[in-house]
């Protein structure tokens, strides 16, 4: 076909190749546009954490296993530390940050106070990313849906019986019209 | 994380291009392997394409009765949509058991096919594991292995594939199509997976640079009426010790059609094929389902932790074949 | 009056907690800010040979790379001790990269401090180890021809046996005798919080930002490490995501960073991966126990012979103390407590949640259950039998509660008329069965003086302060209540300050010893301040209350007013605007009782369960739980409530997922991560009941016993033996796995 096909050739081809050295990402979060340098290799956590100073999403293992770094891409709860940072351009991030209304707390974020949901509160954000996330997933209906949905975000203080009855108190006011 | 090069591709032809014409590009999907395994250092690209946005994300009827699910389709969403839930119950069942919810909502179909096994010395980076490094040794035949398979096995790797839904697509004949360098193939879902053999390395026939597209799942039959049994030491949130698909089909008390294939106990997603066989025309009882059982079994090797395993299957083979026998869900 | 102490409030670090506005060590920020990645060892025991750094350090943004060549050498180890007693606490007596040698896998041999997280976790895969191989031992069943009996236990604080009577004649004459053998893997504590330290140097004086429960030991320890005055050490620890033990000590990490720092010129911070985790903080020890219950035919206790074997590092005697509940708990006169151990390439076992008494109570529990059975005895009447009224010297417990404690259980959880015959409940394919257990934990009072200081400003608000740490535990919370009560001001005027070496010093927050240490040291301070306030305004005759009695005084919402005469008086406000004191301010102090106080010290508990078991599959799910506890003084039932289901839901991981083998060829763990050393998920939990039992104890510190451990200890019994009563089985290992609970092949 007479096309180079080495890597170099391809890279120098494909105008969309970048880095592996830090390139200008905007990053949306939280509804704010965020200009940042940043390699390819950081993730999602850790442009919030160390660039971005939004410090709300915790890492509990870096590896998928424990739900601590829970947050929204375009709506939908996920695992901000097996997520790129420079995959999210043109997405939507919302982080616990970004969760309350013109400073008053967002129901579940009250409700996890009254519950006790939580001790040393590192898996809190988390939690609670998730649990807003489940309502509107229509996850919440059961007890089991419940306890199920929300196994994905481990509480080594062991909350669960509070963080499950915080859940079903918003789910509640929210049914009651 | 060693550093990464990345592109955001926006078309199949071009996604295949710049992988395939870079020995150390890889497609990123959902990234929960791929990332997990860069960070680790077992996945070792210089490059990553990612493919989210190329529009492989639909899940459509095909005519005839199948269903064609994109290779971006996320986990939860395949579980959700109707066609699937209603039609191939054990597949949506195989899906939500998988992972949590957060893994699910960013895990696509076709990297959850590509997903690497969570042998721990696999993914220690510094064991011998033939796996990861061809010829360096299994470490896992003497070692600690009770979460490894005792089916398909080979003396240079017992390593576990750790797909759930995986099963439910090898019990149905699903079909994975993809599109490569060389043009476009289907590859029945059972030839999809290799066994280890003296190649553990190797685990499935793509070809670098090849990039799945769909999976498609022929007319429902007797999935309509399929079961997802899973089960492990926690309640959720972890892969299985065991899992089981099956869907049977009875008439006048006897067996007239069966489909079973096991998680957890197999180097690939094991369909039965011996237990189905022995199956046919067997009356629906439990004693037909553990000799049927058994027989798919007797070719197990344990080794020294995993022994329980052989039982553990054998049991759960009853249980999925009873539960659909009865009529399918719950 | 309207107390604050008692009530269920809100914990005031709430609002932090859930807005993510709370900050833990890695999320602090500076200019300048570098980060430090540690190499851990590959092999268990040997040589490194060689570390080539050159690759590493033409890597990206690479600042430096450490190794055992170019550290400097520590100035002084400190002795092993429990950082409860106030002194240095460094975890083991070992520092790494001193020399080559290798003593166990994950030991750290090489350091990079890098400009970023990423470039410096990159370059650490990037330093070329070599190694020589040494043989090692690493899991009890290599070391079996060098058991030795240990002398003392946790830094020679407490001896390694315990003996009273006779108990070879005394079990060879009991009529009934029960024997059992167990096994126990690893733990490992995995707070959610990997650990995480920041370290910043500025004209030589070292701050360190520290993810400890005890900021005081990081003072102490870094500061005797590195030779420096412990004024040029300041520890500041905002919230820590959890400890359960592994943070109680200071570990090498803590001080590598400080090091690293001074060799870079810049702030580092350290922290440590999950993987990392699992050979970095310490870990409950793999273990065995042995025990023989002597009993007479009516169930009275003749004799107790407990015996615990485990590994601990080469170079300190480390096990948890197992047998001091199981000397003291019940009456019997023939005892005899043996702890042995193994030295092995392992780091220095640590503290984990409920230390040792957790599975030494396990091991007496499940025994008292298999006696009941032989018996034909209930297990609550078995044990209200047995309990002892005094402890063994003689002395009455400070305060008691047990038989309250089991009959309220019996009576909440629907104990009686339980049929004990195992394998007679079923529910489809499962098996229901319900077990019980009594709970003891040691109540502990090493620690030194602890202080507080209190500070009234001119508009009637405070700022109480002393040197704690939050981990969870509510101590923040608490203690605001307890300077509130004591000032004689409503929650919303005080202010708790905690976590920084430069305010009154605490000790290490650990065995359950936190709140009360904390609230003691607090009450004294603000009781104090509130006298000095009372006595100003009786003897300022532009006062209200001038000439009155300084005791007929109370204090309420501020306002400083006769008891009998409510009308008459004035708030601290009037009286210090009044005499122009912007501030008045009182450290207040509090001592622990001698250690040969008259009293036995345990607080007590009971625990019952109810499982439903799949013979077939082995699979065990908890149905429910209930907890009764006597813990003393409850100074917030909600928060108390929170960390005593916390405990009972340890207790059943420890029962059901927790433990972690070693690869004895590679002398490595065979679980570094969530996903494969279990820990429980929400779905595994079932509705938990808490109860309390009121006792009055005016030996602890005002009264409180403590809540951090007692809810764990005596719930893996609780399940277990529910397990037993489900299947009929004994199972003698933990975790319950699947494998050990199928029912066996037919065939065989
Ligand atoms: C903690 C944890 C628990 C989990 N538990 C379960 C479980 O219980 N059951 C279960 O089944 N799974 C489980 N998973 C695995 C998860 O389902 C897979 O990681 C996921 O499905 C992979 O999909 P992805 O889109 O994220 O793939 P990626 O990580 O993006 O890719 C995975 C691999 O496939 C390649 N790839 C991706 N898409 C394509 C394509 N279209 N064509 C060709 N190659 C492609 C990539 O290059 C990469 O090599 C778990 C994962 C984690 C982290
Ligand atoms: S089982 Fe396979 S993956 Fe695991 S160590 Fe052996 S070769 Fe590697
Ligand atoms: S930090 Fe992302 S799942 Fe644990
Ligand atoms: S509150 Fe500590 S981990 Fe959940």
């Amino acid at each position: 076909m007479g096309i180079d096909l080495t890597a170099e050739a391809a890279r120098r081809r494909t105008p969309t190749v970048r880095g592996p050295s830090e390139q200008p990402v905007v990053l949306t979060v939280n509804g704010t546009h965020h200009a940042v340098a940043l390699e390819p290799r950081v993730s999602l956590l850790d442009a919030l954490r160390d660039r971005l100073g939004l410090t709300g999403s915790k890492k509990g293992c870096d590896q998928g296993t424990c739900g601590a770094c829970t947050v929204w891409v375009d709506g939908r709860r996920v695992l901000a530390c097996l997520t790129l940072a420079i995959a999210c351009e043109g997405r939507q991030v919302t982080t616990i940050e970004g969760v309350a209304t013109d400073g008053e707390p967002h129901p579940m974020q009250r409700a996890f106070i009254e519950h006790d949901a939580f001790q040393c509160g590192y898996c809190t954000p988390g939690q609670i990313m998730s649990a807003i996330a489940l309502i509107e997933e229509g996850n919440a209906e059961t007890d089991e849906d419940i306890a199920e949905f929300m196994s994905g975000n481990i509480c080594r203080c062991a909350a669960y019986p509070g963080i499950r009855q915080a859940i079903k108190d918003v789910r509640d006011a929210r049914e009651r019209p | 994380m060693r550093p990464l090069a990345y592109a955001r591709v926006s078309t199949v032809a071009e996604a295949v291009e710049i992988v395939a014409a870079d020995p150390a590009g890889a497609f990123l999907a959902g990234g929960t392997t791929e990332i997990d395994l860069v960070r680790l250092g077992v996945a070792r690209p210089d490059l990553l394409v990612d493919i989210n946005d190329l529009p492989l994300h639909d899940i459509e009827d095909l005519p005839g009765g199948g269903v064609r699910i994109g290779a971006l389709a996320r986990m939860s969403e395949v579980a959700r949509t109707p066609v699937i839930a209603g039609r191939y119950p054990g597949v949506a069942q195989a899906l939500l058991l998988g992972a949590s919810q957060q893994l699910r909502n960013m895990a696509s179909m076709g990297g959850n096919l590509c997903q690497r096994t969570r042998c721990a010395y696999f993914r220690d980076g510094v064991s011998p594991c033939n796996k990861r490094e061809p010829g360096s040794g299994c470490s896992a035949l003497d070692g600690l292995n009770r979460g490894h398979a005792v089916l398909g096995t080979s003396e240079h790797c017992i390593a576990t594939h750790p797909s759930d839904v995986a099963v439910a697509l090898v019990a149905f004949d699903a079909v994975v199509h993809t599109a490569g360098p060389g043009g476009a193939r289907r590859i029945p879902i059972d030839d999809f997976y290799l066994p280890p053999g003296d190649t553990p390395d190797r685990e499935n026939p793509l070809r670098h640079g090849e990039l799945i597209t769909a999976i498609d799942l022929p007319p429902a039959g007797i999935a309509e009426r399929s079961v997802y049994l899973k089960f492990r030491d926690r309640q959720s949130y972890e892969f299985a010790l065991v899992s089981v698909c099956a869907a049977v089909r009875v008439e006048d008390g006897l067996v007239t059609e069966a489909r079973l294939a096991l998680g957890g106990v197999g180097t690939k997603p094991w369909r039965s094929r011996l237990a189905e066989r022995r199956l046919l025309g067997a009356p629906a009882t439990a004693e037909s389902y553990a000799a049927a059982a058994a027989y798919e079994l007797s070719a197990a090797v344990p080794r020294r932790h995993n022994t329980f395993k052989v039982e553990l299957a054998q049991r759960a083979i009853v249980r999925g074949l009873t539960q659909a026998a009865r009529g399918g869900m719950r | 009056m309207n107390t604050a102490i008692g009530r269920p409030v809100d914990r005031v670090d709430g609002h932090a907690k859930v807005t993510g506005g709370a900050r833990y060590t890695a999320e602090i920020s500076l200019p300048g800010l570098t980060y430090a990645a540690v190499v851990g060892a590959r092999i268990p025991s040997g040589r490194v040979e060689s570390v080539d750094a050159s690759r590493a350090l033409s890597a990206g943004g690479v600042l430096a790379v450490l190794t055992h060549e170019n550290l400097p050498k520590i100035a002084g180890q400190p002795r092993l001790l429990p950082s409860l007693l106030g002194a240095a606490a460094p975890g083991q007596s070992f520092f790494p990269m001193q020399d080559a040698a290798v003593h166990y896998a994950g030991q750290p041999v090489a350091l990079v401090v890098a400009e970023s997280h990423e470039q410096a976790q990159y370059a650490a895969s990037l330093v070329d180890v070599a190694y020589r191989r040494e043989p090692s031992i690493t899991a009890i069943d290599e070391g079996r021809d060098r058991v030795y009996e240990a002398q003392r236990l946790f830094g020679g604080l407490m001896p390694g046996r315990d003996e009273r009577g006779d108990v070879g004649t005394a079990l060879a004459e009991a009529p009934v005798r029960i024997e059992a053998g167990y096994r126990f893997a690893a733990n490992h504590h995995n707070a959610l919080e990997p650990p995480a330290t920041t370290a910043v140097w500025e004209d030589g004086r070292l701050t360190l930002y520290d993810s400890t429960m005890g900021i005081r030991a990081t003072q102490l320890t870094v500061a005797h490490l590195l030779g420096l005055p412990l004024s040029h050490v300041r520890v500041i620890t905002h919230f820590v995501g959890g400890g359960f033990g592994s943070k109680a000590m200071t570990w090498p990490h803590v001080t590598l960073a400080a090091m690293a720092a001074r060799h870079v010129g810049r702030p580092v911070r350290l922290a440590l991966t999950r993987a990392q985790t699992y050979t970095s903080n310490g870990h409950r020890e793999e273990q065995e126990q042995r025990i023989s219950l002597g009993a007479t035919r009516d169930g009275r206790l003749t004799a107790i012979r407990h015996h615990k074997l485990s590994i601990t590092s080469h170079f300190d005697d480390w096990a948890e103390p197992a047998t001091g509940v199981s000397s003291q708990l019940y009456d019997v006169e023939h005892y005899e407590g043996v702890h042995s151990l193994i030295h092995g390439n392992t780091m220095t076992p640590t503290f984990t949640r409920g230390p040792g008494e957790t599975l030494g109570v396990f091991v007496l529990e499940t025994a008292m259950d298999e006696l009941a059975y032989e018996l034909g005895v209930d297990p609550v009447e078995l044990r209200l039998r047995n309990h002892a009224r005094t402890d063994p010297r003689g002395n009455p417990w400070s305060s008691d509660g047990l038989a309250e404690c089991l009959r309220l259980g019996a009576e909440r959880f629907g104990w009686h008329g339980r049929d004990p015959r195992p394998r007679a409940r079923r529910d489809g394919d499962w098996l229901i069965g319900t077990g019980m257990a009594a709970a003891a934990y040691p109540v502990a009072f090493f620690m030194p003086e602890q202080r507080a200081r209190a500070r009234v400003y001119e508009d009637g608000s405070a700022v109480v302060q002393t040197g704690t740490q939050e981990f969870g535990t509510g101590v923040l919370t608490v203690a605001t209540q307890v300077a509130a009560d004591a000032l004689g001001l409503p929650l919303e005027s005080v202010r708790f300050e905690a976590g920084d070496t430069d305010l009154p010093n605490t000790s290490a927050a650990v065995g359950s010893a936190g709140a009360g240490m904390v609230s003691a040291a607090v009450h004294a301070a603000a009781t104090a301040l509130r006298d000095r306030l009372v006595a100003m305004a009786v003897t300022d005759a532009d006062s209200p209350l001038h000439g009155a009695d300084p005791a007929a005084v109370e204090v309420a919402d501020g306002r400083m007013r006769l008891r009998d005469r409510p009308e008459t008086g004035e708030t601290y406000a009037d009286l210090m605007i009044r005499r122009r004191l912007a501030d008045a301010e009182e450290v207040g102090s509090w001592t622990p009782p001698p250690l040969t106080t008259p009293h036995g010290l345990l607080t007590f508990g009971a625990q019952f369960a109810e499982v439903a078991v799949d013979p077939g599959l082995g699979l065990i799910r908890v149905r429910r739980m209930t907890g009764v506890f006597a813990p003393g003084r409850v100074l917030n039932p909600k928060l108390a409530r929170s960390q005593l289901m916390g405990g009972m839901v340890w207790g059943l991981s420890q029962a059901l997922l927790e433990g972690n083998e070693m690869d004895t060829r590679h002398g490595r763990w065979g679980a570094s991560n969530l996903g494969e050393y279990l820990v429980p998920v929400n779905a595994d939990i079932p509705e938990i009941t808490v109860e309390f039992v009121e006792v009055e104890d005016d030996v602890v510190p005002l009264g409180i016993k403590g809540v951090g451990e007692i809810g764990q200890v005596g719930a893996a019994a609780a399940v277990a033996n529910a397990v037993f009563h489900a299947t009929g089985r004994r199972l003698r290992r933990l975790p319950l796995a699947a494998e050990l609970v199928m029912d066996p092949p037919a065939s065989s």
